[in-house]
């Protein structure tokens, strides 16, 4: 049945508006990165007066961006790999098996989902340093720290999605396997985690993101050498100038790795939100 | 837990229970369940339970920036820390209630707005057209960019002398008198609710597109048939569908909004206009600008009791609802 002329026109309408609202932003970060300082400190203009990449070449020098690039990658990397793992163990217990205390774990998981960064900032800044001074361990300030904070952030989200995939994985498979001699270790790795792919790579996308784009615990737990890009970009206003075109370039540069790599798997994320949170 | 029991509660009513479910095999392997949990639970422990208990007990003591190093040490203050924050006559609890009223009218109209256009868009994408899996691609940008990376380049388009948002208000389309403050003063309510819908809404879009999924096709062909049209099929089938996918949806949406750090941050910097001093930053400043931290828990228990509150009513009146659902 087509549709009728009516829908056809609201739907042209509203896809035409939302596109300029969502291209807005996109189109000023690149056309503003190809101007000149000139261009950008004067009055708006839709297009540049002469296109440059000089804002490109000063980024890196105006502020030591590529390490500000190396930490947040070895953070949210590892934060990414360790919230997954963790998320795929606790998820298979939850999705498997019957034990005492599954209902106060999930919920207890889920709900510190909720919790407000701001409430724990400052106790966990205090127990980072107590623990430092009390075992050596430096935490607070070290790329350690952020890691350990940012794999929680993301780990409610994703024990709460795989446990949702994990179920759509049919118990037969694996049980098969229990008879055929595999560990549940064996099961799961052989099994539900092939399985359970799109929901994994979901998952991953997911915590990848959180850790990259977090900006309250970077500023307060970082230093200048474990400094992430989060707080790297402020180094760019001055008290006199504001490098606009290099905060543009800068910008672009830092989101390109993590728009590109969330719209190849894009595919997977709503596969992995279809099974996991949509039930 | 306050959730656990509003969760656990719903009796067995005879005629809706279902059978209760197979015991799964191995169950002999009683440790392992909690063996793969242990990484889980250790580091909520660590990093969320004992970090929220600390916050409980600072929050009854008298903690300034003197006893930071050592902060056991500080004189307890008893309901000292709670009475200021909700004494609303006074400047910290008047400007608290203020900062808590933004945020719950900041968060509905965003949550309002961002289930609005990303249903609606959902919906319009539901059938295949040309053109529409690079819209859909397109869509997703403001979820997936940097929080830092978007909102500095909203903060670039709300600049008063070199923003776009001037320019074209003012210089092209003459609409003000004169260019407007954005990221100051009573317009910064309205900046900060458009960088929050542009950024959140591609979520809700996410999630109908995958809850329309789920929708059989039979239903949409059946209404054919019984000659409803595109408009009615929507109302009657579509949308009531999305129901349980929208309860999930909408409080999710409402604790990620209502718990924002990052946008208002980003956006306006340490310290927020008083039209947009959303309630985290409200809180930051408090301990950290004011280094007060014991009126900084104070006030955190309390905004974590209310999202409590609001979970557990919000999860008893959806469960009850599924359950009529299910009886029906």
């Amino acid at each position: 049945m087509a549709p009728p002329r009516s829908f056809l026109w609201s739907r042209r309408v509203f896809l035409t508006l939302l596109t300029g609202f969502v291209l807005l932003p996109v189109y000023v970060m690149v056309s503003s990165s190809l101007k000149p300082l000139a261009d950008v400190t004067g009055e708006f203009r839709w297009l540049p007066s002469g296109l440059t990449i000089r804002p490109y070449i000063d980024i890196w020098s105006t502020v030591p961006l590529a390490r500000y690039f190396v930490n947040s990658l070895v953070v949210a990397g590892a934060a990414t790999v360790c919230s997954v793992v963790i998320a795929v163990f606790s998820a298979y217990a939850v999705s498997r098996y019957d034990f005492r205390g599954k209902r106060a774990f999930t919920v207890t998981v889920l709900s510190t989902q909720m919790f407000p960064g701001i409430l724990f900032l400052l106790p966990l800044f205090l127990l980072y340093v107590n623990i430092g001074n009390a075992t050596g361990i430096a935490l607070f300030g070290s790329r350690g720290g952020l890691i350990l904070t940012y794999l929680t952030f993301s780990l409610p989200f994703s024990i709460w999605m795989l446990i949702g995939y994990f179920d759509s994985v049919p118990r037969d498979l694996d049980e098969a396997a229990l008879v055929d001699g595999c560990g549940p270790l064996g099961a799961l790795f052989r099994i539900v985690v092939p399985a359970a792919i799109p929901g994994i790579v979901a998952v991953a996308v997911y915590a990848f993101m959180t850790a990259w784009g977090e900006v309250l615990f970077a500023s307060v737990m970082t230093n200048d050498t474990t400094r992430t890009l989060a707080v790297g970009l402020q180094g760019y206003s001055t008290l006199n100038d504001v490098y606009w075109n290099q905060i543009m370039a800068a910008s672009l540069v830092v989101s390109v790795p993590v728009v590109a790599g969330f719209l190849l798997l894009q595919r997977y994320l709503v596969a992995g939100l279809t099974a996991g949170a949509v039930k | 837990m306050t959730i656990t029991t509003e969760v656990e509660k719903p009796p067995a009513r005879p005629g809706t229970g279902r059978a209760p479910r197979p015991r799964p095999g191995r169950i002999r392997r009683i440790g392992l369940p909690y063996l793969l949990l242990l990484p889980a639970l250790i580091l909520e422990l660590l990093v969320h339970l004992v970090p929220m208990v600390i916050g409980i007990v600072m929050s009854f003591k008298e903690l300034t920036q003197f006893y930071i190093r050592d902060w056991g040490t500080a004189p307890w203050s008893g309901l000292d820390n709670y009475r200021v924050s909700v004494d609303f006559d006074a400047p910290v609890g008047e400007a608290l209630l203020h900062s808590f009223l933004v945020t719950v009218g900041f968060t509905l109209l965003s949550v309002g707005l961002c289930w609005l256009i990303g249903t609606a868009a959902a919906i319009f994408m539901q059938d295949t057209f040309r053109g529409r899996g690079l819209l859909r691609a397109l869509f997703l940008v403001p979820y997936a960019l940097p929080v830092y990376a978007a909102v500095i380049t909203w903060v670039f388009m709300f600049q008063h002398d070199n923003g776009l948002v001037n320019h074209v208000l003012h210089d092209q389309l003459h609409l003000t008198d004169k260019p407007s403050f954005w990221l100051i003063g009573d317009n910064s309510f309205y900046a900060l609710l458009t960088v929050s819908v542009w950024k959140g809404w591609p979520f809700a879009f996410l999630i109908v597109m995958a809850g329309l999924q789920n929708i059989p096709g039979e239903l949409y062909e059946a209404a054919a048939l019984d000659g409803a049209g595109m408009w009615q099929q929507i109302r009657r089938i579509t949308l009531p569908s999305l129901g349980a996918v929208n309860q999930v949806l909408v409080l999710v949406l409402f604790l990620w909004t209502f718990n924002d750090f990052n946008t208002p941050f980003v956006l306006f910097g340490r310290a927020a206009p008083e039209a947009a001093d959303l309630i985290s930053v409200h809180i930051y400043q408090a301990s950290f600008v004011t280094w007060n931290f014991g009126t900084g828990s104070a006030m955190s228990v309390l905004l974590l009791l209310f999202l409590l509150a609001v979970t557990g009513v919000y999860l008893a009146v959806t469960s009850r609802g599924r359950r009529a659902s299910h009886a029906r």
